[in-house]
C-alpha cells in the first residue's frame, strides 16, 4: 500500500475545496446576481503562470564542469489561483527532475509545493495554508520566495489580518516554514507563532488623513518553539531554549520630501549552529534618513546586527528556514562583473555598517546637462566587524564574547564606492558610464577560494544603447575589472541586439585576462535567442557560465561551472 | 487502497475541472492592501475603479536597468499619452528591505510623473502573475481586467504601448 504524503492529502483536499466549495459560491453567486447576469463572472476567474528551464551539461574540464548522472537538469513551476469576490485558493505545482546546477541538490521529484485558500469578509483577512509575510522591514520576520534561486521559506498555517479601524492593521499567524522539496513540500522542525502591529498614525483622525507630516508606527513579536534536550560542554550540561522568543518596533516619518525611519529589534539567547551554540542575545537596528526633491536625492542608511540570525530549526544553516532577513548595507548590483565576483551578504554572525548615496539630475538644456538632461548617482557603502571581546576560558578556550559598543570594530568587511552616469546623447543614442570600487574581505564573505584576505577592485563600465532604426536596436556593455588579487582582471562584452516587441539575441564574453595561469585565462561565452509575445517568453541559450555564488538576505550559495544548452520558458496568464 | 486514492483524486480533479470549465480565464487586478510614495495606504482595485483612463501598470526596482530603461522612455511621451488617452501609469516597485529607502529619493531625483505604489514582498505581484520584471499591463478601468501585458522591455516598445493605449481609446468611443 502507498500512504499518501500529508501535503497530498491537503492538496487532494484543496482541489476538492476549489472544486466543490467553490461551485457552491458560484451558485449563491448565480443566486445573488440574478438571472441574466454573466455566469462567467460569478463563476470567479483563474489565473496562473508557468515557468520552465531545461539545462543539458557538456564535460568542461577547463571551467570545472561536470555532466550530472541524468545528464540534463529540469526545474518548473506552474501557478494556479482561483478569485471569485472575497474567495481565493490556490496551488503550485513543482517540478525538479533532476534539479538544474546550482538549485539545491536535494530537491527532487514532482509535486505540490504551495497551497492555500483565502478569503475576506469585513475588516477580517483570513489564509490557510501557505503564504508569504512581512514584518516591518523583515528584520524579525520575513517569509518570502526567489524562485529562480531555490529560495522559499513561505510559512504553512494560519494567519489571521485584522484591520479593526482605519490606520490599524493586526496581524496573527502561527505556521511552519517550508524547507525542502521531495515530491511534494517537507517543513521544517520548528513552529514559528508571530504577532504584528503596524499603524498609521495619520489616519486615526480625518484632519489628518492629507496631512504633510505623516507618522507611522509598528511592533512585532515572534517566537519559535523546537524541542531540544541538553548537550555538553566541558562538564557542563547546557539545556537550549525550546521557545525562543525576538521582539521589535518601528517607526516612520515623512514631511515633504524629507523621511525617517527605524526598526529596533531584539532575540533572547539562542544557542544554533550559526552561532556555535553559544547563550548569546540578539540585536539589530536600521535606521534610514532621507531627503528628495523633483532632480535630487539624498539618503543616509544605518544598520547593525549583532548575532540576529533567527531560523525556525537551530540546526540549520545557509538558505535553509529562516525566519527573518537581514539587508545587505550595499546596493545590488547587476552589471556582470560587479554583480557576480564579489557580491557582498551581510556577515549574519554581526556587522556595522553605513552608506550615502547622492541621486542627482542635471536639468534638461542646460549648459552640462545637455538636450535630454543626465543622471547622476553615487554611493558609499561600508560596513565593519563589531567592536567586541572575547570571552576565553581558563584554557584559553573562546566561549563567545562581549559587545563593547555599536561602534565599527576593527575588521574592514566590504566597502563599496560606486559613481554613475549616465546620458541621452540624441533621440538615437543613450550612454552610461559606471564606476565601482571594492574593497571586499573574503574571509568574511567567501565567495573564492582562491584567496583569503581584502581583494581591492576597480571596475569601469561603459554601456551605449543605440536605437537603429523603429523597433531596432542594439546595446552594448564593455566591462572591464581590474584587481591583484584573487584570479586577477577580468572582461566583459556583451551585445543585445532587438526587435520590439518580439525578438531579442544577445552574446556575452566573460573573460579572466588577467589570471595569473595562463590556462586559465579562459573565455565564458553564452549567447541567447529568445522570442517575447506579451506574457509568453521562450529563450534559447548555449555556452560556458562561469562558477559563481548568489548572495541574498545574508546567506550565499555557490552555483557550479556550466556548459551546455539551456531553454526557459516563462509565461502568465 | 491504492486505486480508492487515485480513484479519490481523479474525483477531485474531475469536480475542480468541472466548475472551472464555467470559470473565466480573463485576469482581473487583484484588490491588494499596499503603500504609496508618501506611506499612504492604497487598495489597487479602488484606485483602478476610480481611474478616468485606463492604467498602466510597470512592475520595476531600483536594480533594474531594463525597467529603468522602461519608465525612462515612457516618461518622454507620458504627458503626450495622458492627454490623448487618458492613462494613468502606475509604477509598483518590488524593491524588498535592503533597496525599499532608496525608491523615494531615486524616484524623486528623476523627476518621472508617475504613481508609485511599494510591494516590498511582491504579495501585489504573486497575485498578477509576474514572475520577471519588467512587466507592463494595461488594465480597463470599467472591468478590472487586463487587456494587454508585456514582460520585457527593449527600446522601441514604447511604440507597442501607444498602439495599444489607442486601440483601447478607439474601442470605448
Amino acid at each position: 500500500m502507498i500512504k499518501p504524503t500529508s501535503a497530498q492529502i491537503l492538496s487532494a483536499s484543496l482541489v476538492l475545496v476549489l472544486g466543490l466549495g467553490a461551485s457552491t459560491l458560484s451558485a449563491q453567486g448565480n443566486l445573488d446576481g440574478g438571472i441574466g447576469q454573466n455566469a462567467g463572472q460569478n463563476a470567479g476567474h483563474i489565473s496562473g503562470n508557468v515557468s520552465m528551464t531545461m539545462q543539458t551539461y557538456s564535460a568542461d574540464s577547463l571551467i570545472g564542469a561536470v555532466v550530472p548522472p541524468g545528464k540534463t537538469g529540469f526545474n518548473a513551476f506552474g501557478n494556479l489561483i482561483y478569485t471569485q469576490g472575497n474567495f481565493s485558493a490556490g496551488l503550485r505545482y513543482e517540478s525538479y527532475l533532476n534539479p538544474v546546477l546550482g538549485f539545491p541538490g536535494r530537491f527532487h521529484g514532482t509535486g505540490v509545493g504551495y497551497r492555500f485558500a483565502r478569503y475576506t469578509k469585513g475588516k477580517f483577512d483570513v489564509t490557510i495554508g501557505n503564504f508569504y509575510e512581512q514584518f516591518g522591514s523583515g528584520l524579525l520576520l520575513r517569509a518570502y520566495e526567489q524562485r529562480a534561486l531555490g529560495i522559499d521559506n513561505a510559512l504553512d498555517g494560519f494567519r489571521l489580518i485584522w484591520r479593526p479601524i482605519d490606520g490599524l492593521t493586526l496581524k496573527g499567524l502561527y505556521g511552519k516554514q517550508r524547507m525542502d522539496f521531495d515530491s511534494g513540500l517537507i517543513n521544517g522542525a520548528g513552529i514559528v507563532r508571530a504577532f504584528d502591529a503596524d499603524l498609521d498614525v495619520n489616519q486615526l483622525h480625518s484632519k489628518w488623513v492629507n496631512a504633510k507630516t505623516r507618522v507611522s508606527l509598528g511592533g512585532s513579536f515572534v517566537s519559535r518553539f523546537q524541542a531540544g534536550s541538553t548537550f555538553l560542554v566541558d562538564t557542563l550540561v547546557l539545556e537550549v531554549p525550546q521557545n525562543v522568543g525576538g521582539w521589535g518596533f518601528r517607526g516612520a516619518l515623512q514631511h515633504g520630501g524629507f523621511q525617517a525611519s527605524f526598526e529596533y529589534v531584539k532575540k533572547i539567547n539562542d544557542p544554533s549552529a550559526e552561532n556555535l551554540f553559544t547563550y548569546r542575545e540578539g540585536e539589530g537596528l536600521l535606521v534610514n534618513l532621507g531627503w528628495s526633491k523633483k532632480g535630487l536625492g539624498f539618503l543616509l542608511s544605518g544598520k547593525a546586527v549583532d548575532n540576529m540570525s533567527f531560523r525556525s530549526d537551530r540546526n540549520m544553516l545557509l538558505f535553509d528556514l529562516p525566519i527573518n532577513y537581514m539587508p545587505a548595507i550595499t546596493k545590488q548590483h547587476t552589471y556582470n562583473l560587479a554583480a557576480t565576483l564579489y557580491p557582498y551578504a551581510t556577515v549574519a554572525q554581526g556587522e556595522v555598517g553605513w552608506s550615502a548615496e547622492l541621486f542627482y539630475m542635471l536639468e534638461r538644456g542646460s549648459k552640462l546637462g545637455g538636450k535630454y538632461g543626465t543622471k547622476i548617482s553615487a554611493q558609499w557603502a561600508t560596513a565593519f566587524s563589531l567592536d567586541t571581546t572575547n570571552l576565553t576560558g581558563l584554557d584559553g578556550a573562546v566561549y563567545g564574547y562581549e559587545r563593547n559598543s555599536w561602534m565599527p570594530g576593527s575588521e574592514l568587511f566590504i566597502r563599496d564606492v560606486n559613481l554613475e552616469i549616465s546620458r541621452k546623447l540624441s533621440r538615437k543614442l543613450k550612454a552610461k558610464y559606471t564606476y565601482f570600487h571594492f574593497d571586499f574581505n573574503t574571509l568574511a564573505t567567501p565567495v573564492t577560494t582562491d584567496f583569503k584576505g581584502i581583494v581591492n577592485a576597480d571596475i569601469h563600465v561603459a554601456e551605449l544603447g543605440w536605437r537603429i532604426k523603429p523597433k531596432h536596436s542594439l546595446r552594448t556593455e564593455v566591462q572591464v575589472l581590474i584587481t591583484e588579487q584573487d584570479k586577477g582582471d577580468w572582461g566583459t562584452v556583451v551585445a543585445e541586439y532587438t526587435v520590439s516587441p518580439h525578438w531579442f539575441f544577445s552574446f556575452m564574453d566573460q573573460y579572466n585576462f588577467g589570471n595569473e595561469s595562463v590556462e586559465k585565462r579562459v573565455h565564458y561565452m553564452y549567447g541567447i535567442l529568445g522570442y517575447i509575445e506579451g506574457a509568453n517568453r521562450i529563450s534559447m541559450g548555449f555556452g560556458k557560465r562561469r562558477e559563481g555564488i548568489f548572495c541574498i538576505g545574508g546567506v550565499c550559495r555557490a552555483v557550479p561551472a556550466s556548459n551546455g544548452f539551456e531553454i526557459t520558458f516563462t509565461s502568465s496568464f | 487502497m491504492k486505486n480508492l486514492h487515485s480513484l479519490a483524486a481523479a474525483a477531485c480533479w474531475l469536480a475542480a475541472l468541472t466548475f472551472f470549465s464555467t470559470a473565466t480565464s480573463a485576469q482581473s487586478v487583484p484588490d491588494v492592501q499596499l503603500k504609496d510614495l508618501e506611506s499612504r495606504a492604497v487598495s489597487t482595485a479602488q484606485f483602478i475603479a476610480e481611474a478616468d483612463g485606463p492604467v498602466l501598470i510597470c512592475f520595476w526596482a531600483t536594480w533594474c536597468s531594463p525597467c529603468k530603461r522602461e519608465l525612462n522612455a515612457y516618461a518622454d511621451y507620458y504627458g503626450d499619452w495622458k492627454k490623448e488617452t487618458g492613462v494613468e501609469l502606475v509604477a509598483v516597485s518590488i524593491d524588498d528591505p535592503r533597496s525599499l529607502s532608496r525608491v523615494a529619493p531615486y524616484f524623486n531625483s528623476t523627476g518621472w510623473d508617475y504613481t508609485v505604489w511599494l510591494d516590498p514582498n511582491r504579495e501585489f505581484a504573486r497575485s498578477m502573475q509576474v514572475i520577471n520584471v519588467p512587466h507592463t499591463f494595461l488594465v480597463d478601468p470599467k472591468t478590472g481586467e487586463i487587456i494587454w501585458q508585456h514582460n520585457n522591455y527593449a527600446d522601441g516598445d514604447e511604440d507597442e504601448v501607444y498602439e495599444q493605449l489607442l486601440k483601447f481609446v478607439e474601442s470605448n468611443d
